[in-house]
């Protein structure tokens, strides 16, 4: 069934389609649609699941860490300073193989007040143990979301599934509604290997010294690094049903692109727009939108970047005293290969500014002159 | 022929408290765990916050207690439970009692938002907070529970705390919860009979037990449940219920009330108030016990 619907409620969609058990959830601008829809459709019985109206988003976490602990498929969203109020229950839900799933609207950070978009929010929460996918359209938001649930529950490693705010968050696309029965088969219910019961008394995250503490850790890395190919396998089965490919990037004319363009979220449809235009133009140019943040397609990123002349990482966040944050991981990932492509880092849209077709030609345009950046950080429209 | 005694147990007889947990020695906070899982019996999910209990019950692969446990952020005891209890309910588990287990720090501190959430909400959890009135398990620190005039490792005696103890039991009654009470570990079988009855209702619930802590107040151990007793006889810590936020019914009638001198001498955190010191002390506890017996009067 299709439906044009905004990118908040094809959160809710998901979370819908995935048969959350537990919602707990807080308001913030632009996350409140997600919420707003999911209460309507508990309260009406579209979707069986308690609610709860916590009084803030460190308790929706918690709340939804219970749940989860105790049995159901849990299901939040936030943004920004919610995310930011959240961050000790993150490494909760990574630390206690928790595989709730959030929904989290990017949105920059105050001061000061900004309600638009750049990812500085969940960049900021990168070292909690979840698992980051980056959405740039409508239909990508509900079928992450699915997704998202059977990847985290196999590994008990939590997800979030990012939107652009407003650039993604409010607008209207028209979305393939998955069909229920369908994805209960793609998705059955919940069965965790332990849980919180009195009929199997256990204690969970307790005191743990340095003799067991380690291997914990150990454990949650070493199950994240299962996620790269569980998420392309989980991917190709998905794909099979519904006939839409999700995995850890997207390539667009890249094969003989001499510069490739890295982005992130709705910036990649963008990037798409500017990289046509300079294709016309003659300029070989193409785009590598990455989805998954964490993990990382390190893989993916040394076979396709090393074939290009220059890489251009677009990045809508900042790491205050390096530069931008997935400029690192692709350097990250360059590291230790052959290939001397050089990296240019660009900074653009931070706050929300708009990220427009004519800024990437403006990237592609210094990339094209330079043989190598002349400084650390490109920033792209910024008024000096 | 001489009669045959025969003991009558006025408690249950089930342990769910294992011997060789890591409490010291005289430790409230234990006596409580042991009455009020008495109490509730075996199908309980306990969710701890950083307390004193989320060591007491030993180190991971170990637990003292024959229940499941959450070991839950420190502020998110309330908000924890519920997401348990909405868990739970969700997989088709109705029966099992979700109990927040809390200190005062986590309950009147750093606790408090989420209580009042979960509170507002009347949300379907036993929510007990153990007083022993300081940060007793990082190491005796002041918290709004801590009453005036004590010695903690951060109102040392020259600068001695000199705000009264957060009336935690008005703010909750404000809420106007079904059913809250307080409790001491002295009275065990007021405490289990008031959490059997607690048990039965459903919406939010609250205990405020008060719990000596020999460590924290450089008391004897031996005296823990004295203490328990006198606070309740001086009428310092009365021991009521309250239902619905508006219906008091005090539970330990008091017919000779003592006054406080005794009590605080047995505790080395007052043992530097001087008369004078005291005098507003009793005036305060006096009006306390005059305010509460007239809500209960109101009934």
């Amino acid at each position: 069934m299709k439906k044009v619907i905004m990118g908040n409620h094809a959160l809710s969609y998901g979370a819908m389609l995935a048969r959350s058990q537990v919602i707990a959830a807080y308001p913030i601008t632009p996350q409140t649609q997600v919420v707003e829809l999911l209460s309507e459709m508990c309260a009406d019985g579209t979707l069986n699941a308690k609610f709860i109206k916590v009084e803030s988003e460190h308790s929706a976490m918690a709340a939804c860490l219970g749940a989860s602990l105790a049995g159901a498929r849990t299901f939040t969203a936030t943004s920004a300073q919610g995310l930011a109020l959240m961050h000790e229950m993150l490494h909760w839900a990574s630390g206690g193989r928790m595989p709730v799933v959030m929904g989290n609207i990017n949105r920059s950070m105050a001061p000061g007040w900004s309600i638009w978009s750049d990812q500085n929010d969940s960049l900021s929460q990168r070292d909690t143990g979840w698992m980051q996918y980056y959405c740039a359209s409508n239909q990508e938001v509900v079928d992450t979301v699915i997704q998202a649930f059977k990847v985290s529950e196999a590994l008990a490693i939590p997800s979030m599934v990012i939107l652009d705010a407003f650039a993604l968050s409010h607008t209207y696309e028209v979305v393939d509604i998955p069909d229920q029965a369908k994805v209960d088969s793609f998705l059955p219910s919940f069965k965790p290997p332990f849980r919180l019961t009195p009929d199997d008394p256990h204690a969970f995250g307790g005191l743990t010294g340095p003799e067991n503490y380690f291997e914990l850790r150990y454990k949650l890395q070493k199950d994240m690094e299962k996620a790269p190919a569980l998420i392309e396998e989980t991917g190709r089965e998905y794909e099979r049903i519904f006939g839409r490919y999700l995995g850890l990037v997207e390539e667009y004319r890249s094969d003989d692109a001499e510069i490739i363009l890295i982005t992130s979220g709705t910036a990649g449809y963008t990037a798409r727009v500017a990289v046509d235009m300079m294709r016309q133009k003659g300029v070989k140019v193409g785009n590598l939108r990455i989805k998954t943040f964490r993990p990382f397609p390190f893989d993916h990123c040394r076979r396709i970047l090393t074939k290009a002349a220059k890489v251009a990482v677009v990045d809508r966040n900042i790491s205050y005293g390096h530069h931008g944050i997935f400029a690192q991981e692709v350097k990250s990932a360059l590291y230790g290969t052959a290939s001397k492509v050089p990296v240019f880092s660009f900074i653009a849209g931070l706050g929300g500014r708009d990220i427009t077709p004519s800024s990437f030609q403006e990237v592609v345009n210094y990339t094209l002159r330079h043989d190598k950046p002349e400084d650390d950080i490109l920033w792209i429209g910024v008024k000096r | 022929m001489k009669k045959e005694k025969k003991m009558t147990l006025t408690l249950p007889k089930e342990e769910y408290v294992g011997s060789g947990n890591l409490a010291c020695q005289g430790c409230g906070a234990n006596l409580a765990m042991r009455y009020v899982l008495k109490a509730l019996g075996p199908r309980t999910v306990l969710c701890f916050p950083a307390c004193c209990w989320s060591v007491i019950d030993g180190p991971f692969p170990h637990s003292c207690l024959s229940v499941p446990i959450f070991h839950c952020a420190f502020e998110t005891a309330a908000s924890s439970a519920t997401g348990v209890k909405a868990g739970l309910e969700m997989i088709g588990d109705t029966q099992t009692t979700v109990v927040a287990w809390a200190g005062d720090g986590g309950t009147f501190d750093i606790g408090l938002q989420a209580l009042s959430g979960a509170a507002e909400r009347n949300d379907d959890i036993i929510y007990v907070c153990y007083d022993n009135e300081a940060y007793m398990n990082t190491g005796i620190q002041r918290s709004s529970a801590t009453p005036y005039g004590a010695w903690t490792t951060t109102t040392p005696v020259k600068f001695f705390k000199d705000q009264p103890k957060k009336d935690i039991d008005a703010i909750m009654a404000a809420h106007r919860i079904p059913y809250q009470a307080t409790a001491s570990i002295a009275y065990p079988e007021d405490l289990v009979r008031k959490v059997k009855k607690a048990k039965d209702i459903r919406g939010t619930r609250f205990f405020h037990i008060y719990a000596p802590c020999p460590t924290g107040w450089k008391s004897r151990p031996e005296d823990a449940v004295k203490l328990a007793r006198m606070v309740v006889q001086n009428g310092v810590f009365p021991l009521y219920e309250i239902e619905h936020g508006e219906k008091y019914t005090l539970n330990i009638k008091i017919k000779d009330k003592k006054p406080i001198n005794d009590y605080l001498k047995l505790q080395g955190r007052f043992r530097h108030l001087t008369e004078d010191q005291i005098k507003p002390m009793q005036e305060e506890v006096d009006r306390n016990w005059t305010r509460l017996l007239k809500k209960c009067e109101e009934n």
